[in-house]
């Protein structure tokens, strides 16, 4: 549990990808079965535990320490588990236990523990544990694991053991189970590739670039389909029959997270046998909704009926992998695409339909269609389309970002002008650059303009643009607290930020009401004096408009 | 007779009536005995300093040969009178010449240490527990959650990184006093024999320390290098510029800063440190009560830090304890004040 325990302390640190996964390599290349099986588990999500409140924790700690000693401590690190983690001590005159409790035998012991044996066993596990491994356990506990790297990443980094791609292992990985035996041995060469016996297995998926307007010139129109580009969330659909002969139904995200159970709605209501690449997409009375409808239904553990009631699930389709065992990604796109028009056909299920292609002679019509949806086909559903998907009939399913067979067109984005505020330290490379931007747009409050803050930027400038804003930032100080810098914001001194961005959504969570989705800066309007930016009343129109 | 009467705190630093002369202050006084050369303990002007060798030299070396009227350096384990009271010198393990001072008169014993440690340090002499009946202790990690872990093991993290990412540069934070020079032992006892690079502030430091026979190996001055030479390497600076502009020569830098305060997860994030390696030169919880309970004292005065903490804990042992709330120290090379890490951070908008 210590190693592990590090290792999750570390990637809380680190904030490069390729370094987080190069720190999981390490640790599964130095660390044996079934230990690194369990790590992998805890890793990619599946292990959860939520077998103590903190009030058990706080009840460990009082028997073991001077209750005022605990609370000063606790009002300085501002953290239960850490507190506890950090002073922990050992009962007076016990010497420390010879054996440190491995991350293996404490998830075993969590599934099989009688609840009243908890409290004890607890208190052994952190006599035994640095104070790392006691941090992370007290946060296993009590479901509070937050682990600084994606499922997808933990994946990579197995595969880098062999050599393999990560869709490699993607592949095989619905068949596999803690502790990740057959997956281990196979990836080192030990042992022959997995067979994967799952009968909805998640299929990496093929994604595509963004186009820009030089791309166009190369391309041929006639060579492409197009279709919109949906504001939902990327799934595909697999539904088999397993050896018992059940019926079983997944939706995964396009990572191969299987989301099934936030939206059983949708599962239900699939009829098909294959794999399916869609939209996931809340529907109502016939029209499809915006995002910010949709976000009601997703990191949802539990679904409501209520919920399933006001936020119906339904899948727009666009592309065919499997059908009814026959894999189909080895065909062009054409080919797929007309048995998947034949296959909706025949489905009964209202939840489940096609997303149309949009008919275009040249780019410079595709790119009238593309501005005015509405006209051009989407009809009622024109505000969830954020562009349009350009797909060359002749492309092969491929997994990943190939370069050529697929783009994307968006719609151009909102954009604001707004006046940054504060400016905080980036991470790793960028911990020498003010490089997070706070930025707000006037309101009125008490009869006077000031800038309310209405979001938070950190990217979308160029590697001159950051030197100049840091630059700016560290002339224009005006207030300091830790990493976090506030600048000069006043009506004629500061610095004007255009910012674009997908979507606007109510938010209680800010002052402004108001949560920005993607935002990023588009350029720095030197130009501008700050009583030129926008006002929030501008972006309240926009959320009405929107909403 | 009451210790007071021996010595009590007053503007400026603690002071002796009987022998008329301030211990660490923090202004200038016709007469001083400085404990070590950090910059809040030790300050240019004195009429006279009376400090160990190291201490008058290290001090000497930071604020030039004219730092103070008349200097006089004293041993370890050696005695002086100054009207009439004895003060003697004993090792406190804090840095390179850190002393503490033990004051004597009329049968009543006052040990002040100064910044002191009890963990093993090859850059200096070990700390040593002296009787006495009043102990006046900082409490810079007064609180139970620091426990500091064993150096090797916190070194034992670093050479890991270096392993695990061989092209990137390690910056590592360190004061430039201490810290810095028993970071490039500590490297060196776990077998790491590469080139040190350093930044300009650590140069004079540095050299003294071997000077006075500690070997720390290949120390470079970072900027004679050339930006190929730092792959895999460590380069040791003040914490003020591991995170500034000066670290932006670098490849790809881990940024690790070795200091107790690492030991809070919300204290290293805040400063944007990747790599925390909870090193300290100040004693931690354990050891404070430990060195408290080795000088057997009737008594424990509080400089600075967590005060509180410890006074309750001294009262739970059936010791007198007072907080002496003493201005002006803590903050050595530039160190993060112990206040708790709140900072007023602007509202927070999400994607
Ligand atoms: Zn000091
Ligand atoms: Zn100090």
């Amino acid at each position: 549990m210590n190693r592990f325990a590090a290792l999750l302390d570390r990637l809380a640190y680190e904030s490069g990808r390729n370094a987080k996964i190069r720190l999981m390599a390490d640790y599964f290349a130095t660390t044996p079965d079934p230990e690194r099986g369990i790590a992998l588990a805890a890793l990619t999500g599946a292990l959860s535990f939520t077998n103590a409140k903190p009030g058990l924790v706080r009840a460990l700690i009082q028997e073991r320490a001077d209750p005022v000693l605990f609370a000063m401590s606790y009002d300085y690190v501002g953290d239960l588990s850490e507190t506890v983690a950090l002073m922990w001590p050992l009962p007076e005159g016990a010497a420390p236990p010879d054996h440190a409790p491995l991350l293996s035998e404490i998830v075993h012991g969590l599934e099989t523990l009688p609840k009243r044996a908890l409290p004890g066993q607890l208190a052994d596990w952190l006599d035994g544990l640095d104070d790392t491994g006691r941090w992370a356990l007290l946060k296993l506990i009590t479901g509070a694991l937050r682990v600084g790297a994606s499922a997808r990443l933990a994946k990579t980094a197995v595969a880098t053991l062999g050599g393999l791609a990560p869709d490699e292992v993607e592949l095989v990985w619905p068949g596999m189970a803690p502790p990740y035996l057959e997956l281990f041995a196979w990836v080192e060469g030990r042992a022959p590739r997995p067979e994967n016996l799952d009968p909805a297995p998640f299929r990496p998926v093929m994604l595509s670039h963004a186009i820009e307007d030089s791309d166009f010139t190369a391309l041929d129109p006639s060579a492409f389909a197009a279709e919109w580009k949906w504001d939902g969330i990327r799934i595909q659909a697999v539904a088999g029959v397993s050896p018992e002969g059940e019926r079983i139904v997944r939706l995964y995200s396009r990572t191969g997270e299987d989301i099934s159970p936030a939206f059983p709605d949708l599962v239900e209501a699939l009829d098909f046998e294959g794999a399916m690449d869609g939209e996931l997409l809340v529907v109502r009375e016939g029209r499809v909704q915006s995002f910010n409808v949709l976000q009601q239904r997703l990191n949802r553990k539990t679904v409501t009926a209520k919920m399933l009631r006001d936020y119906p699930a339904h899948m727009r389709a666009y592309d065919l992998l499997v059908e009814a065992g026959e894999d189909l990604r080895e065909q062009p796109f054409a080919a797929r695409r007309a048995r998947l028009a034949a296959l909706i056909a025949r489905t009964a299920s209202p939840r489940l339909d096609l997303s149309p292609l949009v008919p275009f002679a040249s780019w410079e019509a595709l790119a009238a269609a593309r501005a005015d949806p509405a006209s051009a086909g989407a009809g009622v559903d024109a505000e969830a389309v954020e562009g349009v998907m350009l797909k060359r009939a002749d492309s092969l399913y491929l997994p990943g970002r190939p370069k050529g067979p697929w783009w994307k067109w968006k719609r151009d984005p909102h954009t604001v002008d707004a006046v940054l505020m504060y400016a905080q330290r980036g991470h790793g490379k960028r911990s020498s650059y003010y490089s997070d931007y706070t930025f707000g747009v006037w309101t009125q409050a008490e009869g006077v303009d000031t800038l309310v803050p209405v979001g938070k930027a950190y990217f979308g400038f160029t590697d001159e643009e950051l030197l100049a804003i840091d630059k700016f930032v560290r002339e224009a100080t005006v207030n300091r607290f830790g990493p976090v810098r506030e600048v000069l914001h006043e009506p004629d001194a500061g610095l004007v930020l255009e910012i674009a961005f997908e979507g606007l959504a109510r938010s209680t969570r800010h002052r402004s009401g108001i949560a920005m989705r993607f935002p990023r800066i588009a350029r720095l309007r030197w130009d501008k004096p700050p009583r030129e930016a926008d006002r929030l009343e501008t972006l309240e129109k926009l959320l009405g408009a929107e909403g | 007779m009451r210790p007071d009467e021996l010595l009590h705190p007053a503007p400026g630093g603690l002071y002796c009536p009987k022998g008329d002369f301030f211990i660490d202050p923090t202004r200038a006084v016709p007469r001083a005995l400085i404990t070590h050369g950090h910059s809040d303990h030790a300050r240019a002007g004195h009429g006279h300093v009376l400090a160990t060798r190291e201490t008058l030299d290290l001090m000497a070396i930071r604020y030039g040969a004219n730092f103070a009227g008349a200097t006089q350096a004293i041993a370890y384990g050696e005695s002086v009178e100054i009207g009439g009271v004895t003060v003697t010198a004993h090792p406190a393990g804090h840095v390179l010449g850190s002393a503490q001072f033990e004051l004597s008169w009329r049968g009543c014993t006052i040990v002040a240490s100064g910044d002191y440690k009890d963990a093993r340090d090859p850059t200096c002499a070990t700390f040593v527990p002296v009787r006495c009946h009043v102990f006046i202790s900082e409490a810079t990690f007064g609180l139970p959650v620091f426990r500091h872990p064993d150096a090797a093991t916190e070194t034992a993290k670093l050479m890991n990184s270096l392993h695990v990412f061989p092209e990137r540069a390690h910056i590592v934070g360190a004061y430039s006093l201490g810290k810095a020079q028993r970071v490039m032992a500590l490297l060196r006892a776990a077998g790491h024999s590469a080139p040190i690079y350093i930044h300009g502030a650590l140069e004079k430091i540095s050299a003294y320390y071997q000077a006075c026979g500690i070997p720390l190996g290949d120390i470079r001055l970072a900027k004679e290098a050339k930006k190929a030479d730092f792959a895999g390497a460590v380069v040791i600076a003040p914490p003020t510029s591991i995170t500034d502009i000066w670290s932006r020569n670098f490849p790809e830098p881990v940024t690790a800063f070795a200091s107790g305060w690492m030991r809070v997860r919300a204290r290293a994030r805040q400063r944007g440190i990747e790599l925390p390696l909870v090193i300290s030169d100040h004693a931690d919880w354990d050891g404070l009560t430990a060195a408290i309970s080795a000088t057997g004292c009737e008594e424990v005065w509080v400089t600075h830090g967590a005060e509180d903490a410890l006074v309750h804990w001294a009262m739970t042992r059936q010791l007198r304890a007072r907080p002496l709330h003493m201005v002006g120290y803590g903050e050595e090379e530039n160190e993060a004040p112990p206040a708790a890490p709140a900072p007023a951070s602007p509202p927070e908008a999400t994607p």
